[in-house]
C-alpha cells in the first residue's frame, strides 16, 4: 500500500508534465509549420 | 505621401496594393501576408528569406511551408518593400493575402487542446482500470474509483465539451444529431460511477466514459485538419478580382483606392493586364478585352470609346478610361452573388448521412433503455439494478462507432483526394455527390483551359519559337504569357533590349536586327508590299519568320473524362454564355449532342433548377463568375482552381491540375466512400443487435463496455483506411511542375 501511495503522484505527475509541455508548444506556435520545420533542420545557416 | 511615392505607386499600383493588403502592428510595423504556392522545399525557405530580409525596411521574414504562406514584418510606412517584384524576380509567383491573422485556426487549436486532456486521463484512468479489472480489492479498489473519477470530472468538462455545446444547440432547435446520444451516454456513464463510487458498488465506468470522448475527438479533429487544409489551399489561390482602382480626381491627380469606396460617376483607369472593378463606360482607349470570366465568351473583343464593360472583365492591351456606372455593391459580381444566395436554399436543406443516421439510431437506443428500466424493475423490483442496468444499455450503444463511421472515410477520401489535386471543402460534399445522375458542363474555363494556346507549334521552327518565347517573357499580356511557357530555357535571351509596345506587341534588338512580336500590321510596317498575314507573327527587320495562331484549347483528357463519365450512366451536358459556333465545335471535339450557347447566369440556374425539380440530382463544374449562381443552385458543385474567387467559394471541390479527368476520379472516391460509409454503419448496427441484449440482460461489466467500444472503434477505423488509392498519381504535369522545371 505504502508504495502504491508515491508511485500513483509519480506516474500522474509525469502524466501530467507532458501534458503540460505538450500545451506549451502548442501554444508557442512549435505546431504551425511541421513541413518547414522538416526542412530547415537541414539549412545551415540559421 | 510625398510626391515621388504618389507617382512611384500610381504608375503601377502594386505598392498600394501591398498597403491595402498589410495590417498594420504596433510602432509602425507592418504586416504583409503572402500566398507563394511554388514554395516546396528547404531550398525555397532559404532562397525566399534571404531576397526578402534583404529588402530595405524588411524587420523578419517567415515562410510557412505547410501553408505556402510567407508572412513579411516591414517598416517604410509610405515606402513598401517591393515584396512581389522580389519573389516573382525568383520565380516565385506570389499573391497578397489580406484575411486578417486573428481568424487563424481557434477551433483547431480548441480540439487538440480537448484532444490533448482527453489522451492525458483516458491513459491513466486506464492504468487505474487495468488494476481494478485484475483484481484489485477493497480500499485500493475504491482509491483507483476515486481517483479515476477525480481525473475524469474536469476532462469532461474541458474536453467534453465539444460535444455538449453541439448537442444543446441541436436539441433547442428541436432536432437531434450524433452528439446527442453521445453526451448523453457518456454524462450517464459517469454519474452512474460516481454514484458506485461513493456507495462503494462494484463497477466503475469512468474509463469508459472518458476513452470514449477521446476516440471521438481523435475523428472530429482529423475531420477538421483535412478539411481546414483543403480551405487554406483553395485560399491560396491567387484572387481574381481587383482589390483597388486608380481613380482620377477631381483636380487631375490620381490615387489608388478600395474597389468598395468607388461611386457611380467615378472615372477611372485600368491599366493593361488588370481587371475592371465596377460596370462602366469606357471615355477613353481603345483595348482588348478578355470577357471570359463574365459571359463565357473565348474569344477578345475589341472595345472603343462608348462600350459598356461588365466587372470583372480583363483588360488586354492597352490602359483605358472608364466611368463607373455602379459602385461595386450594384455591379455584375454583385448580382452574381445575391443570385448565388437566392440559389441557395437547397444545399441547406441536405441532411447529412450522419445525422439522419443519428435521427433513427437515438430514438431506438433510448426506448430500449428505457424499456430495460421498467423491464427490470417489474421482474425484479430493485430500483438500484434496474438504474444501473438501463444506464450499462446507453453506455454499450454509445455510438462511438456510429460517430467514426462517417467522418473516418471521409477523412481517407478527402486525402485520397488531395494527393490527386482535388480539394474536398466539405465532407458533406462526397455524400452529395454519390446519388449525381446529370452532369451539366461549363465551356470556357472548364471543359477548356480558357487561356489562349499556341494551336500550331509544330509549324514554327524551333528556334523562332524559342525567340518568340524569350520575348514574350518580358510581357504580362495573357498571350505573351501562354507563349513564354513553351520556352525551354530564359537564359537564351540574346536581346539588348526588349520593349513593350502598349496595343500592338513587343520589339527587341539583337545583333543589330530589329524583332517584332505582335499585331502583323504593326510588326511588318517595314515591307508594305508582302502579303497581308493575320494574328501575331514574329519578323526580323520586318520579315516575317513565324505566324502564331491561338486558340482557347481543350483541357487534357477532356474527352476522356466525358466518355467516362457516359459510360457511367450519367447524362451529360453543356451550357455555355460563348456563341454557338465556338459551342458547337468544342461540343463535336468531345463528343457532346447536348448543349445550349448563349446561356445567361439567370438561364443556367434556371435550367439547373428545372433539372432538379423533375427529380434529377446534378453535379455543375464550371468556372466563372456566370457560373457561380449554377454551382451553388446544383445538387453538388465542382470548380477549376482557375475559376473565379466566388466561384471557388461556392463549390464543394476545387481541382488544381488542368485535366479534366478530375471529375469522374472524384465522383469515383465518392462513390467508393459511400460503399464503405455504409459498411461502416452496418457494422454499427450489427454491434450494437450483439451488445445490447448482452447489456438488457444485465451482464455487462466495465471490462466488456471498455473492450467492446474500443473494438467496435478499430474495427470502423480499418475499415475506412480501405478506400481504394488513385493510381495515376504525377501523369499529368501541372502548370507550376512545369514552371519549375524550366527554372531550374
Amino acid at each position: 500500500m505504502n508504495s502504491i501511495i508515491i508511485l500513483i503522484p509519480v506516474a500522474m505527475g509525469l502524466g501530467a508534465v507532458a501534458l503540460g509541455a505538450f500545451l506549451w508548444s502548442l501554444r508557442s506556435g512549435q505546431y504551425e509549420d511541421l513541413d518547414g520545420a522538416a526542412e530547415r533542420i537541414l539549412l545551415d545557416d540559421n | 505621401m510625398t510626391d515621388a511615392a504618389m507617382d512611384q505607386t500610381t504608375l503601377s499600383g502594386t505598392g498600394s496594393e501591398l498597403l491595402l493588403a498589410s495590417q498594420p502592428l504596433k510602432d509602425g510595423l507592418m504586416r504583409t501576408e503572402l500566398s507563394v504556392p511554388d514554395v516546396h522545399c528547404g531550398a525555397c525557405i532559404r532562397r525566399v528569406e534571404k531576397a526578402i530580409v534583404a529588402l530595405d525596411g524588411v524587420q523578419d521574414v517567415r515562410v510557412n511551408l505547410s501553408t505556402r504562406r510567407v508572412t513579411v514584418n516591414w517598416r517604410g510606412g509610405d515606402n513598401p518593400p517591393p515584396l512581389k517584384n522580389t519573389l516573382d524576380r525568383l520565380g516565385y509567383s506570389a499573391s497578397y493575402f489580406d484575411e486578417p491573422r486573428e481568424d487563424k485556426d481557434k477551433e483547431l487549436g480548441r480540439l487538440i487542446r480537448a484532444l490533448a486532456v482527453a489522451g492525458f486521463a483516458a491513459s491513466n484512468i486506464m492504468m487505474l482500470s487495468a488494476s481494478v479489472w485484475s483484481g484489485a480489492e477493497g480500499d485500493a479498489k475504491l482509491l483507483f474509483h476515486w481517483l479515476s473519477g477525480l481525473l475524469a470530472l474536469p476532462t469532461l468538462a474541458y474536453s467534453g465539451r465539444i460535444f455538449f455545446v453541439s448537442a444543446l444547440n441541436a436539441l433547442r432547435h428541436g432536432r437531434t444529431n450524433m452528439d446527442v446520444p453521445i453526451s448523453l451516454g457518456v454524462t450517464l456513464a459517469f454519474c452512474l460511477s460516481v454514484y458506485e463510487t461513493v456507495t462503494g458498488g462494484h463497477h466503475a465506468y469512468f474509463d469508459a466514459s472518458v476513452t470514449l470522448l477521446f476516440f471521438l475527438l481523435i475523428g472530429r479533429t482529423l475531420d477538421h485538419v483535412m478539411r481546414e487544409r483543403a480551405r487554406t489551399a483553395v485560399r491560396n489561390l491567387a484572387r481574381l478580382e481587383a482589390r483597388g482602382a486608380t481613380r482620377i480626381r477631381s483636380d487631375g491627380g490620381t490615387e489608388y483606392v478600395p474597389v468598395a469606396s468607388i461611386a457611380v460617376g467615378d472615372t477611372l483607369i485600368v491599366s493593361a493586364g488588370g481587371r475592371f472593378p465596377v460596370d462602366g463606360v469606357v471615355v477613353a482607349g481603345n483595348s482588348e478585352v478578355d470577357s471570359s470570366m463574365v459571359t463565357g465568351e473565348s474569344d477578345p473583343q475589341e472595345i472603343a470609346p462608348g462600350a459598356v464593360i461588365k466587372a470583372g472583365t480583363l483588360n488586354l492591351a492597352e490602359s483605358v478610361t472608364l466611368k463607373a456606372n455602379a459602385a461595386a455593391a450594384d455591379s455584375f459580381l454583385a448580382e452574381m452573388v445575391r443570385l448565388m444566395e437566392a440559389a441557395e436554399g437547397g444545399r441547406a436543406r441536405y441532411r447529412r448521412i450522419a445525422d439522419r443516421a443519428a435521427q433513427l439510431y437515438s430514438p431506438v437506443v433510448h426506448l430500449t433503455a428505457a424499456a430495460t428500466l421498467l423491464g427490470w424493475i417489474l421482474i425484479t423490483g430493485d430500483w438500484h439494478a434496474s438504474i444501473s442496468t438501463a444506464i450499462a444499455v446507453l453506455i454499450i450503444t454509445c455510438p462511438c462507432a456510429l460517430g467514426l463511421a462517417v467522418p473516418m472515410v471521409q477523412i481517407v477520401a478527402a486525402r485520397r483526394l488531395f494527393e490527386s489535386g482535388v480539394m474536398v471543402k466539405d465532407g458533406a460534399g462526397l455524400e452529395r455527390l454519390t446519388g449525381i445522375d446529370t452532369v451539366v458542363l461549363d465551356k470556357t474555363g472548364t471543359v477548356t483551359v480558357g487561356v489562349p494556346q499556341l494551336s500550331n507549334a509544330d509549324e514554327i521552327a524551333a528556334e523562332h519559337l524559342a525567340l518568340a518565347a524569350a520575348m514574350a517573357a518580358h510581357s504580362s499580356h495573357p498571350i505573351s504569357r501562354s507563349l513564354a511557357g513553351l520556352a525551354p530555357s530564359f537564359s537564351a535571351a540574346p536581346f539588348a533590349r526588349v520593349s513593350e509596345v502598349s496595343g500592338f506587341g513587343l520589339e527587341a534588338e539583337a545583333e543589330g536586327s530589329v524583332y517584332r512580336l505582335g499585331r502583323s500590321s504593326w510588326a511588318m510596317e517595314a515591307r508594305t508590299g508582302e502579303q497581308a498575314v493575320r494574328g501575331t507573327v514574329l519578323t526580323c527587320d520586318g520579315t516575317v519568320l513565324a505566324e502564331f495562331r491561338f486558340e482557347d484549347r481543350l483541357r487534357p483528357d477532356a474527352r476522356a473524362a466525358i466518355d467516362t463519365l457516359k459510360d457511367r450512366g450519367l447524362t451529360v451536358l453543356m451550357l455555355s454564355g460563348d456563341h454557338e459556333v465556338a459551342v458547337a465545335r468544342v461540343a463535336q471535339d468531345i463528343g457532346l449532342t447536348d448543349y445550349r450557347f448563349g446561356v445567361s447566369p439567370r438561364d443556367k440556374v434556371e435550367a439547373i433548377e428545372k433539372l432538379k425539380s423533375t427529380g434529377h440530382k446534378v453535379l455543375m463544374v464550371g468556372d466563372g463568375l456566370n457560373d457561380a449562381p449554377a454551382l451553388s443552385a446544383a445538387t453538388v458543385s465542382i470548380a477549376p482552381a482557375s475559376a473565379a474567387d466566388i466561384g471557388r467559394n461556392a463549390a464543394d471541390f476545387v481541382f488544381m491540375r488542368n485535366s479534366l479527368n478530375a471529375v469522374p476520379l472524384t465522383m469515383q472516391v465518392a462513390t467508393d466512400a459511400g460503399r464503405l460509409i455504409r459498411q461502416n454503419l452496418a457494422f454499427a448496427v450489427a454491434y450494437n443487435a450483439v451488445a445490447v441484449p448482452i447489456a438488457v440482460l444485465g451482464y455487462v461489466t466495465p471490462l466488456v463496455a471498455a473492450v467492446a467500444m474500443s473494438l467496435s472503434s478499430v474495427a470502423v477505423v480499418a475499415n475506412s483506411l480501405r478506400l481504394p488509392g488513385t493510381a495515376s498519381r504525377g501523369r499529368f504535369i501541372d502548370l507550376t511542375s512545369f514552371k519549375q522545371a524550366a527554372l531550374k
